[in-house]
């Protein structure tokens, strides 16, 4: 099927395409030189903003943990749901959307690939189950190898090549993306009830320090040759005082770097408070700023908080026990056997308290003080900062100065006074919230046919319904945030998926992982078979997941150097 | 006034939140006889399954006559107006109500004023489980408003309540004030076991017999007499109980000293 996007303005920061008007032509789901133009079935996309479909680096939307808090708030799903139509199933939820509804609720905003961040390895069957089921996107998960017993135990013998053909066998055979790393060293002394609090602290029974952990698994990460950089959620998260910590670890990988980007910070609006307690809360964001704008070995993503109901989810266990302990809500704590824990607690971020309006705050603050856009992408955490569904509303905050201003003047007055929001002038245009929400989350990901519109580019396009010519979006911001909440059309592989915000059609996306070739085929030692009998619930056996598992499979071959 | 008599016994779950003085307002009578109500998994016209009469211009004060158990969410969210109702009701009147009053000659369902917000709801007869409570798993219950229960009550009365009143002149169930967090439950007979389990806050008088009171709760002293509301004070004396420990909660529990003859191994703890 051949399809041309007539007119369009075109915001292609890979290509470097600023806002020009052109056309799009679309043959067999990939972007082609030309089209026959009386055969193709036209767009007219006159007036309206032409951008690659959206790429999300980091959300929680699959799994066993989204799938306890699902089942931990039943009050999350009565006032959001879904009708069925003739086209899409039925659903509920708001902060954990069921599966289906999240795929089409990121149809509708213009996105197609999605990052599914913290899968633990022996859930991987389930993550993909789910996986499966959201349709439309792309779709991708990124294994939790930070506290895996074998990658600790070879990391502490200093054994970085065993470890890299290890880590290869772990992500094939999960079928991940991306090396997670969460609290390294953390979530295995939360295991006897402990925590780590600096990058070199000892982790319990293993001799290892967190710094130890994030450099190796940083250079197995480059013998693998991996697409993406190790995706670490730092250690103390969520405490005050913690971006030293964050400062200290985006160090500690700075001479692996040798230029590229070696690591990214995830959620990093967590990991930038300053402050000895939550009462002396301040933002870091202006130092964390300062510290990613001289190096080029970084890339991160916001965690922008939104004032919602949410649910917080993430494989930090202590962390989510703090959480719990402040918030006296429900909780879910959960032990994944050897390889990593995880916790849930409900969470309203309101505008009224002092430490939710500064989290707000910080999270804008780094968007906007980090220079290059390049090095720091939207997200929220999905659901952590707040649904993804949010997002509209965030770029409306990060491209006018009057919808930051309208929020600041309805929050908390003493964090209103701390904000450095009132002293940034800066107010982004649609060329780099396009690399925000697409192209730069792409390139970090190393996905080389997504975020672009360059000839043999996946057909993934998004197309917004405000004119940049006639809206100023730092004036009529309103205007902006109505037309990214819903896009005018969405194309996925070369098909059009949704409509003014309405599904026209149900697709199965692919799911992408990595395809590692090391020199020779991994074995696995009868000693390793055997520590699986001792140690896990599930035989070696049945522990991979199989390719047939995955609805589309897509497998991405890399080649690494061992 | 409005008023509605059922046309038929209704066999399957009706769910009418359009019967509300919110909604009527401003319609005429063709309008409302044209709203949607979901019969089963059905949708219908108000007019085919209830008689509608017009007595006069005010379509803020609805009478319904007749028996309403299989309807639920009547009155739901309403912020004015009068609903009076002869007969019994189904689940979730009321629910969300924010202002206005219900009265009901009958029974009702549960969930009766659901996190309700303000507004009085009066009951002349029994109410079901989960008076004025939320929701599964919802942390906010009732927020404001009255309640006032001639009969008995079920289980879980004033769950999660954050502030208000409950008045019961019947007995209560088990877990009344369950997680009560502000507000004020008055219950004038007696009240079955676990009441305040897990309360943080606010106040539960049992004016009748307790049979236990949760090993989580402390004595704190004899009350001559507690204040319900303004101007109404319930006569002692009352033992006051001060819980629940699991939750570092601070709530108030008065038991009337009279009727409970064997809460007396309490007062050495004084």
């Amino acid at each position: 099927m051949e399809l041309l996007v007539k007119n369009g303005f075109v915001y292609d920061p890979i290509n470097g395409v600023d806002g020009e008007r052109m056309d799009i032509t679309i043959k067999d789901g990939k972007i082609v030189e030309k089209v026959n133009e009386h055969k193709a079935r036209k767009i007219d996309a006159s007036g309206m903003i032409v951008m690659p479909g959206g790429v999300d680096i980091h959300c929680h939307i699959a799994g066993s943990e989204v799938n306890a808090g699902r089942l931990l708030r039943p009050e999350d799903h009565f006032r959001d749901f879904e009708r069925k139509t003739s086209i899409t199933r039925s659903g509920v939820g708001y902060s954990i959307p069921s599966t289906f509804t999240t795929g089409y609720r990121y149809a509708r905003m213009g996105y197609t690939t999605i990052m599914n961040p913290s899968m633990p390895p022996l859930e991987a069957k389930h993550t993909h189950e789910e996986l499966s089921d959201t349709p439309i996107v792309d779709k991708a998960s990124y294994p939790l190898l930070g506290d895996w017993w074998f990658v600790l135990e070879y990391l502490k013998d200093d054994k970085i090549e065993e470890c890299a053909r290890h880590v290869a066998w772990m992500i094939s055979s999960t079928r991940g993306y991306a090396i997670k790393i969460v609290n390294p060293g953390g979530l295995e002394a939360w295991g006897f009830g402990h925590n780590v609090n600096s990058l070199d602290d000892q982790v319990p029974c293993f001799g290892i320090t967190p710094r130890e952990i994030i450099r190796g698994l940083c250079k197995v990460n480059r013998l693998l040759n991996l697409p993406h950089t190790i995706h670490v959620h730092t250690n103390n998260l969520g405490k005050p005082g913690n971006y030293q910590t964050t400062i200290k670890t985006m160090q500690c990988v700075e001479d692996l770097a040798d230029g590229k980007p070696a690591i990214h910070i995830t959620h990093c609006q967590f990991s930038a408070f300053k402050g000895d307690s939550w009462a002396t809360l301040e933002s870091g964001a202006e130092e964390i700023a300062n510290y990613v704008n001289v190096h080029s070995h970084v890339t991160m993503d916001m965690g922008q908080v939104v004032f919602t109901d949410t649910t917080t989810m993430t494989a930090d266990g202590p962390f989510q026990y703090t959480l719990y302990e402040l918030s006296g809500n429900k909780w879910v704590n959960h032990d994944v056997e050897t390889e990593t824990s995880a916790g849930i607690v409900p969470f309203r971020y309101r505008r009224k308290s002092y430490v939710h309006a500064m989290q707000w705050s910080i999270g804008l603050e780094l968007a906007l003080l980090i220079k290059d856009p390049w090095k720091i992408f939207l997200t929220t955490d999905h659901p952590n900062g707040g649904p993804f569904t949010a997002y509209p509303k965030i770029i409306a905050w990060l491209m006018s100065r009057k919808a930051r201003n309208a929020t600041l003047k309805r929050i908390n007055s003493r964090a209103r006074s701390r904000s450095l929001l009132p002293s940034i002038d800066r107010e982004l245009n649609f060329y780099e919230i396009a690399i925000m929400t697409r192209a730069g989350q792409a390139k970090a990901l190393g996905l080389k046919n997504k975020g672009h519109l360059g000839v043999g580019a996946d057909a993934d396009i998004a197309i917004y319904n405000v004119n940049p010519e006639e809206t100023d979006p730092s004036k009529k911001y309103k205007r902006v945030r109505k037309a990214f909440k819903r896009a005018a059309y969405t194309i996925k592989g070369g098909k059009i998926v949704a409509k003014d915000g309405e599904i026209l059609r149900h697709m199965e996306g692919d799911t992408m992982w990595l395809d590692v070739q090391v020199s020779e085929p991994i074995k696995i030692s009868e000693d390793m078979k055997r520590r699986f009998r001792d140690y896990w619930t599930v035989e070696y056996e049945n522990y991979p997941v199989g390719e047939d598992y995955l609805a589309i499979s897509n497998p991405i071959a890399v080649r690494a150097n061992v | 006034m409005v008023k509605l008599y059922p046309c038929k016994e209704f066999r399957f779950p009706i769910v009418a939140e359009c019967i509300n003085p919110e909604v009527f307002r401003g319609k005429t009578s063709k309008e409302i006889e044209m709203l949607k109500v979901w019969e089963g998994n059905k949708q219908r016209k108000l007019s085919e399954l209830f008689k509608i009469e017009m007595a006069d211009g005010d379509v803020e004060n609805i009478v319904i006559q007749g028996d309403l158990s299989k309807v639920r969410k009547i009155g739901a969210g309403m912020k004015s107006g009068e609903i009076t109702i002869h007969g019994n009701v189904g689940l979730h009147l009321g629910e969300e109500m924010q202002d206005g009053k219900i009265t009901v000659y009958g029974d009702v369902g549960g969930w009766v004023g659901s996190m309700m917000e303000g507004g009085t709801i009066e009951i002349h007869g029994n109410a079901s489980d989960y008076l004025g409570a939320p929701y599964r798993g919802c942390s906010e219950g009732m927020h404001g408003g009255k309640i006032i229960v001639h009969g008995n009550v079920g289980n879980e009365a004033g769950a999660r309540m954050r502030k208000g009143i409950i008045k019961i002149y019947g007995n209560a169930g088990q877990f009344a004030g369950l997680r009560m967090r502000d507000g004020t439950i008055y219950i004038q007979k007696d009240a079955e076991a676990r009441i305040g389990a897990c309360m943080k806050g606010g106040k539960i008088v049992v004016g009748g017999f307790l049979e236990s009171v949760l090993p989580t709760f402390t004595i704190e002293g004899v009350r001559e007499k507690v204040k319900i509301e303004e101007g109404e004070t319930a006569a002692g004396p009352f033992y006051l109980f001060l819980g629940d420990i699991v939750e570092h909660g601070e709530g108030k529990l008065y038991i009337l000293k009279d009727k409970n003859p064997h809460l007396r191994v309490y007062e050495k703890f004084l």
